[in-house]
């Protein structure tokens, strides 16, 4: 995924002089995964911008670097550290279409590295989409694998709207994946049906749905790989809600308000009557997120996916 | 450790071999002033500037105040929401951003009437604004003005990556950001300046440091004696000036952005002034702030004193402040009209523009809407 996401970007670079990089390390050192290896070399230091360890500055230049009329992509190191330009995105990047009524927008991406299973430091396995959900005027991204990859950062980067892009870590090195060299984008605010099947829905994105896939084995499942947390796909998942009438949602953040909970009010209020099923969340824990020791028993494993399933099997 | 002191330990060698502490770097921070309360000027330091400048820039310090007072009025008839006042920092906003060229950008907070203003902003859209109506800041393509921003000091890295983006671009644009002694304080600052310094921005920091946030006075905001010299730890310059003397604010932003368009690197410039307003219409300032200190600063009116200095030129008759009287009134009137007869916005814009296009869910509660 990896070199796919590098991909994405150079090509992108190559056509679009107004594409420009920025964050830590993401200059001579390529970022900290490697992600912009490459690029510093190809395209300069004034387009590949190795910035001061400065969240809240690197996120208010890029938006105003976007007002000015540039598309920037801001890599977050960790996920982690990305609280503190939260006020930068929520308070101006999502609003700034709506305050100037369309005279500007914020067509800005930030990437950043999320979720657990790669044994981190502390808060470096965070997984806290919903919070960029929650906050209209924000697009939330999560690709599954290289292909995907490569296609959601180019729509990413050509989308109007701010985009936090979420990469899981886990995947980065995990999936070996031919990736066209070819310009081609995945659409955003659209899922995709990963295998079809008509015993239960498992909706999943990111690294869960590597694990979703290894549970579904042996059932009659259809799996939805959500791609767009925000605003998401609700057709897709109504009709598949509708199609199997059993439903089960993984996500590795925690059960309170996550995006789980969203989905499963949405199935209620659209699709209640041809549920077979409650809606069953595999989720992490409510608990704070633990150190590598205890990360296994934290994250939904492919055997609590299965209980999942057969739980809504039963009914 | 107490090393080779009184009752430390003696390292071998160490005493007496020359290693004292350098001096690596000194600092002095300047003060700007050009024209005081007398009217008097300082010729040598004070902007060439012709008759008909000098009369657009008193002009627009009165329509600005006028303004602001028809502003205060409007609120207090419940025709506006909270409003913040500028009285008293007419001179910071008007000299400074009537010292930017057209291609110059404007980053502003909220307390900026006096800069829409003097850019020339659709006055009946300020207006619009403050009655809590987003069309009032649709800033007109013409205006390089980035919409006023609430949240204290945010605006600050956005007029860094404006003015990196200016560079890029290879662009012949500096830009403007205005904030206060509040705006200092926050994490936004540090992370803007310092950036800026890094990457020698075209940006020109423009604190208005009216001695309160509320009801928190200056010293509560830094122990430093000036803001000025803040910019001395980002490796660039930063200069205090007479806030209340247009001339005095003119000639340093005429400069800073000068040398910012030239790729010598951002500046911090103070300026020294006064809120004489409550913070807003929502609060009572007289509950924390000594009456004297207000009184003080009254004496010290921007406009007054370019009417004196005016006056001794011959510039200033009573004749001509009712004409200036009458035009701004006019201004203003038509533009409350014009405000007033904007037909009521349209409940489908929230939904049009949160993002470039409707989401399913939007499309669907647009449709119960």
């Amino acid at each position: 995924m990896v070199q796919a996401l590098n991909l994405a970007l150079r090509e992108e670079m190559d056509r679009d002089r107004d594409v420009v990089v920025l964050g830590e390390d993401v200059g001579k050192d390529g970022g900290v995964f490697r992600v912009t290896d490459g690029l510093f070399d190809r395209f300069g230091p004034e387009r590949v911008i190795d910035t001061p360890l400065a969240e809240i500055g690197i996120v208010g230049a890029a938006i105003g670097m976007a007002a000015y009329g540039l598309k920037p992509v801001v890599e977050i190191q960790f996920m982690g550290f990305i609280y503190s330009a939260v006020d930068q995105l929520f308070s101006h990047a999502a609003r700034i279409r709506a305050r100037s009524r369309g005279r500007f927008t914020s067509s800005l991406v930030i990437r950043t590295p999320y979720g657990g299973g790669v044994k981190a430091l502390e808060h470096h396995s965070e997984s806290t989409e919903a919070l960029f959900c929650h906050m209209p005027g924000v697009k939330v991204v999560v690709p599954a694998s290289p292909r995907l990859a490569k296609g959601l950062l180019l729509s990413a980067i050509r989308d109007p709207d701010p985009v936090v892009f979420l990469e899981p870590t886990r995947l980065y090195r995990l999936i070996k994946e031919d990736v066209p060299e070819i310009d081609y984008t995945t659409p955003l605010g659209k899922a995709r049906v990963v295998q079809e099947g008509k015993d239960v829905t498992v909706i999943a994105w990111g690294s869960m749905l590597q694990r979703t896939m290894k549970a579904v084995e042996g059932f009659n499942a259809e799996v939805i790989d959500l791609m767009t947390l925000c605003p998401f796909d609700e057709e897709t998942v109504l009709q598949s809600a509708k199609k199997t009438g059993r439903v089960v949602i993984v996500h590795e953040a925690v059960a309170t308000c996550g995006l789980g909970a969203e989905l499963s009010a949405t199935i209620a209020e659209h699709a209640m009557l041809h549920l077979k099923a409650p809606i069953v969340r595999v989720t992490s824990y409510d608990v704070v997120l633990p150190l590598p020791k205890l990360e296994d028993h934290y994250l939904p494993s492919i055997e609590r996916i299965r209980r999942g399933i057969e739980t809504v099997l039963q009914y | 450790m107490n090393a080779g002191g009184e009752d430390g330990i003696l390292i071998e060698g160490r005493r007496g071999t020359g290693m004292p502490e350098k001096i690596l770097e000194s600092f002095q921070v300047k003060r700007l002033d050009i024209l005081d309360d007398k009217g008097n000027v300082d010729v040598s330091l004070a902007p060439a500037l012709t008759d008909d400048e000098l009369k657009r820039i008193y002009e627009t310090l009165v329509l600005a105040r006028t303004f602001d007072q028809r502003a205060l009025n409007l609120q207090r008839e419940g025709r506006l929401g909270t409003y913040p006042s500028i009285r008293g920092q007419e001179a910071s906003q008007v000299g400074s951003a009537l010292a930017a060229d057209k291609p110059d950008w404007l980053f502003t907070s909220f307390r900026e009437s006096g800069v829409y203003v003097a850019m020339g902003y659709p006055l009946d859209q300020i207006f619009q604004y403050w009655a809590g109506d987003e069309r009032g800041m649709k800033i007109p393509g013409n205006l390089n003005i980035f919409p006023l921003s609430i949240p204290v000091g945010t605006q600050i890295a956005h007029a860094v990556g404006a003015a990196m983006a200016a560079k890029y671009r290879k662009d012949r644009a500096g830009v403007l950001v205005y904030f206060g002694d509040g705006g200092s304080s926050r994490g936004d600052f540090h992370e803007g300046l310092n950036m800026a310094g890094v990457f020698k921005a075209p940006v020109v920091f423009l604190c208005q440091n009216n001695q309160w946030a509320i009801s928190v006075p200056r010293e509560r905001q830094t122990a430093a004696q000036t803001i000025a010299q803040k910019a001395v730890g980002y490796g660039f310059e930063g200069i205090q000036v007479d806030g209340n003397d247009v001339f005095a604010v003119y000639k340093a932003t005429k400069d800073a952005l000068r040398k910012a368009k030239e790729g010598k690197g951002p500046t911090l410039i103070e300026c020294f002034t006064y809120r004489i307003a409550d913070h807003t219409t929502s609060d009572d300032a007289s509950r924390y702030r000594p009456k004297e200190e207000l009184e003080l600063w009254k004496a010290r009116d921007p406009i007054l004193r370019l009417r004196l200095f005016m006056e001794k030129k011959g510039l200033w008759t009573e004749a001509y402040q009712k004409e200036v009287d009458a035009r701004s009134k006019a201004a203003i009137d038509e533009a409350q009209k014009k405000a007033d007869a904007a037909a009521p916005p349209d409940p489908r814009d929230m939904f049009t523009y949160t993002y470039s296009s409707l989401s399913q869910r939007q499309t669907r509660e647009i449709k119960d809407f």
